[in-house]
């Protein structure tokens, strides 16, 4: 069906990077302040589901070419490969650490391997979200 | 320590690269990466020989779960010396008959992929010293080889021949866990060399026989012994390089391996004596007596496998004798048939290999397999002729061939039972060598159908599209003949293996005796005239007249108990238990989510109602609650409603918008009891959630007004007050209820331990991201599961090919 959404799809090119700014925010603001991989992954995931909504699939693909599945798969392999790096260093699995490190710009801020784990969880998050939605709309068509 | 650990590794890792590799090295030039692996390891364990010999033997420990005594922890000794050397030794010969054996169209990436797995998971199973990752290993070779047979999945029967040998195996190997375990309660320990060491503590228990017992299965399963045999035959569906390898020198020996390797622990019972030496004769009989009549020589081949598999199994059994003899005439005279049957291990995995190679140069070059289109072969196909003869007649133990050295150990050791007087033995004991000298009659009599029948008499017309038979290429000569030259080189030399490499096994089996003299027999071609080589000239005599008026006595096959085959049971339990589950999936899969979400509740109320009618302990505790403000009264009322509200929605959009209201409101009172997290996450869900229902508005058929019968109505409206009185009643009994202390103040700490100030995260990421790390792939594995039912549903109709 053809609908008129100018406006939609206007406000939708402006407001897809603000979701994702905001989900990045909330998955880093994640240890100290409400937030985390879970909430993060899920807001992206929204923005990717705006996007979908508003634009056709096709459309979509062009602008964003990959798979989310490999996505999610990264994400698993994210989540789990931290888990075994604390291996080889002799710790026991999914041990995490963190380091305090004075960055240019940031100033002085807390790295750790916990934000990867949880950008494993966040992208597993944004795949698996995605590809049901895409599934499930891809087979109306 | 590293050889052992490159050994379990190598193949691994070389399984891993393979599928990368196969792009650059396309077709054959795959197999000469690939053999490379097991003739390194090959080199590099034949290196060791010399020390083990010396009574060294190699234990290495990693800690894996201290916690629950799962050690990775390896141990080269004499007996797992024996087994990988075959692994890897007649691995390599396997590969580089690959090689030209497979056609290059196969996918022979695949193939090579997953025979490095089964390498490596053999090599683990023989070279781990802990019971857990022994099994871990043993299991692995179950589902290697089940890739394996399936490797032409696309055919029925190859697809049924990996199906029941993986039930099989892995049924048995569950059960050998289950001992396993045992062991563990007697013991506290899950390391064989300290289960060794308590082997009095052991024999002591209630838990003994069981556990022996259960450990039994899984090598009998595994060793293809009677009753579990039928697999072996069905898994000859494999490619013929699978076949060599898994069938007659690899997988089958498992099983060997174990009942070898448990001797110290369980021997000197008069059980474990009987039910393996039993079970084996029984099945050497069994797998001779059928062997005869098969007219595929792969599947003729398979039950000599079975046969001599048992005859193995037979000799362990009569070798645990000696740890209940104190004599040390006797004790030499029960540990010479161990040492009967590790020679055998080894005679066996020659002449069965080339045997198997031979087998599949016939189907390679003739295009069939059937004894009655054979004929005449031996002036056309000279070379392939000799390693046949010299294969056959070692396995019907005639000189000058490997295969008669061992067989006559094997009488002797049948006939030193009427020797022992010890554990009460009875006159069926006596029975023990007529059997044995009947299997071997069968055994002469299956040997002579492959060389006469296949290899001498008429040449039968061609069928139509036979090609015209002509000798093979020498390639795929080259691993028969060695294996062939070592037939005859071991029956020359057989003190050389003896020292080298039985010697350091035969301490292994028996750590007890360790050091005594006559633990290694010197083996002599002429034993002199003795009962033994009677029996020999008997059989010989017998199975000539047999198998020269073999077409007169064939019949008997097709009558009495040969004609049941334990095949039937099978199928026949196969089919009834899918027919049962089925009937019982139909009778709660209606395929309507009403009624699944029905049987959640009243699974819920049942046990939570038993459970708290049974602790009858309704303690509500309301001093500590804090008052309800006016404005989360005012949250709940609104929640009650639109709960309520959705039972009369008139369309879909209200139901879900009242739904969506309920679950916004739920937000908003985790924000009123200052639960961020739950806030945020419980929107954000309750978002996309909306979107997908509103996603699935397309499949729905009209919204139409239901009209229920009452009962119905009555029925559903009972579970729902009665879970929610469920629910309602465990929340106010967990305030008045603290059995455990809370966990709280633990989190206190957590922004100093984890470095983070949110304790949510913390405990997600930190403290419990097991669980996190289980459930981002569990969900991840739901996706996936979503997407490809979803998609496949959509090219039903298209797609039977697995009804074919």
């Amino acid at each position: 069906m053809k609908k008129n959404d100018v406006i939609l799809q206007t406000v939708t090119k402006i407001v897809f990077f603000i979701i994702l700014t905001f989900g990045v925010e909330l998955f880093l603001a994640g240890h100290n302040s409400p937030g985390g991989g879970f909430i993060g992954g899920l807001v992206l995931s929204s923005a990717f589901v705006l996007l979908y909504l508003v634009y056709d699939i096709e459309t979509v693909h062009r602008g964003t070419p990959f798979d989310f599945k490999r996505v999610a798969a990264l994400g698993v392999l994210l989540a789990v490969g931290t888990g075994m790096l604390s291996i080889v260093f002799g710790e026991p699995f999914l041990t995490q650490t963190t380091w305090l490190v004075d960055l240019p710009v940031f100033g002085e801020t807390e790295l750790g391997t916990m934000t990867i784990f949880e950008a494993g969880v966040a992208l597993t998050v944004l795949g698996v979200v995605v590809t049901i939605i895409l599934g499930i709309s891809e087979d109306v068509e | 320590m590293i050889t052992v650990l490159l050994a379990i590794f190598l193949p691994f890792i070389a399984a891993c690269l393979v599928p990368f590799i196969h792009k650059f090295l396309t077709g054959r030039r795959i197999g000469w990466f690939v053999i490379t692996i097991p003739l390194f390891l090959f080199i590099l364990l034949l290196r060791l020989v010399p020390s083990l010999s010396n009574g060294a033997s190699y234990l290495y420990t990693f800690p894996w779960i201290p916690s629950a005594g799962v050690h990775f922890s390896t141990h080269l000794d004499g007996l797992s010396m024996i087994f990988a050397l075959l692994i890897t030794g007649i691995g390599s010969l396997v590969v580089l008959y690959s090689i030209y054996y497979l056609s290059e169209r196969e996918a022979i990436g695949r193939f090579y992929t997953y025979l490095l797995l089964f390498m490596g998971a053999m090599l683990g199973v023989v070279l781990s010293d802990n019971l857990i990752v022994l099994y871990v290993f043993w299991e692995l070779t179950s589902i290697s080889s089940f890739l394996l047979i399936a490797f032409w999945y696309h055919r029925k029967q190859s697809r049924y021949g990996a199906k029941k040998s993986m039930l099989i195996t892995v049924t048995g190997g569950v059960f050998m866990l289950v001992g396993f375990l045992m062991l563990y309660t007697i013991t506290g320990t899950f390391n064989l060399q300290e289960l060794i060491a308590m082997r009095e503590v052991i024999a002591a228990d209630s838990l003994f026989i069981p556990a022996m017992l259960l450990v039994l299965l899984g090598a009998f399963t595994k060793s293809a012994q009677f009753p579990f045999h039928i697999w072996l035959p069905d898994a000859m569906e494999a490619p013929t390089p699978v076949s060599a390898y898994l069938h007659s020198a690899t997988m089958v020996k498992a099983g060997i391996y174990l009942v070898a390797r448990f001797t110290p622990i369980f021997a000197g019972d008069a059980t474990w004596f009987y039910v393996v030496s039993c079970v084996g004769l029984l099945t050497m009989l069994w797998g001779s007596v059928n062997a005869v009549k098969q007219t595929d020589l792969k599947a003729l081949l398979a039950f000599s496998t079975v046969s001599q598999l048992g005859m193995i199994m037979s000799l362990l059994g009569i070798g645990s004798l000696a740890f209940a003899s104190s004599e040390s005439a006797q004790i030499a005279l029960f540990t010479a048939a161990t040492f009967a049957a590790l020679f055998h291990l080894i005679n066996h995995s020659t002449f069965k290999g080339a045997l198997f190679m031979v087998v599949g140069i016939l189907d390679h070059q003739l295009g069939t397999r059937n004894i009655k289109r054979l004929g005449g072969l031996a002036t056309i196909m000279p070379i392939t002729f000799t390693i046949a003869l010299i294969g056959s007649f070692s396995m019907a133990g005639l000189p000058p061939f490997n295969g008669f050295l061992s067989k006559e150990l094997f009488f002797e050791a049948m006939l030193s039972l009427k020797d022992a007087n010890l554990l009460t033995m009875d006159s069926m004991v006596l029975l023990f060598p007529i059997v044995a000298w009947i299997g071997s009659i069968f055994t002469f009599i299956y040997c002579m159908i492959i060389v006469f029948q296949t290899f001498f008499g008429k040449v039968p017309p061609p069928m139509s599209g036979q090609r015209p038979a002509h000798e093979a290429p020498i390639q795929m000569l080259i691993s028969p003949i060695v294996l062939g030259s070592l037939v005859v080189l071991i029956f020359f030399f057989p003190n050389l293996l003896g020292t080298y490499i039985l010697g350091p096994a035969m301490n292994a089996v028996y750590p007890k005796f360790e050091g005594m003299t006559g633990l290694v027999p010197e083996i002599h071609v002429w034993h002199g005239w003795g009962v033994p080589i009677f029996m020999t000239i008997g059989l010989i005599v017998a199975g000539i007249l047999l198998y020269r008026f073999l077409r007169y006595w064939k019949g008997i096959y097709r009558l009495g108990f040969l004609q049941w085959t334990l095949d039937r049971f099978y199928n026949a339990f196969l089919i009834r238990t899918e027919r049962i589950a089925s009937v019982v999936t139909k009778a709660y899969m209606t395929g309507s989510v009403r009624d699944y979400v029905a049987y959640i509740m009243l699974v819920f109320i049942a046990l939570v109602g038993v459970g708290l009618l049974g602790f009858q302990q309704f303690i509500f505790d309301f001093s500590n609650d804090a008052p309800i403000e006016i404005n989360e009264g005012i949250i709940i009322f609104v929640m009650m409603c639109s709960s309520v509200a959705i039972l009369y929605a008139k369309s879909r959009i209200a139901a879900i918008v009242l739904n969506g209201v309920l679950g916004y409101s739920i937000a908003i009172l985790f924000v009123v009891f200052r639960a961020p997290d739950l806030a945020l996450t419980q929107i954000v869900v309750e978002t996309v959630t909306t979107v997908l229902f509103l996603l699935c508005f397309y499949y729905l058929p009209e919204w139409k007004p239901e009209h229920k019968s009452i009962s119905m109505r009555v029925r559903n409206g009972l579970i729902a007050i009665a879970s929610g009185i469920a629910v309602t009643v465990v929340a106010l009994l967990v305030q008045g209820h603290s059995i455990y202390p809370s966990i709280s103040v633990y989190y206190e700490t957590a922004s100093r331990i984890a470095g983070g100030l949110n304790v949510v995260n913390t405990i997600l990421g930190d403290f419990r991201a097991f669980d996190t790390m289980l459930e981002v792939l569990v969900l991840f594995i739901a996706g996936l599961g979503v997407y490809s039912l979803v998609k496949l549903r959509r090219k039903k109709g298209a797609d039977h090919s697995e009804e074919k």
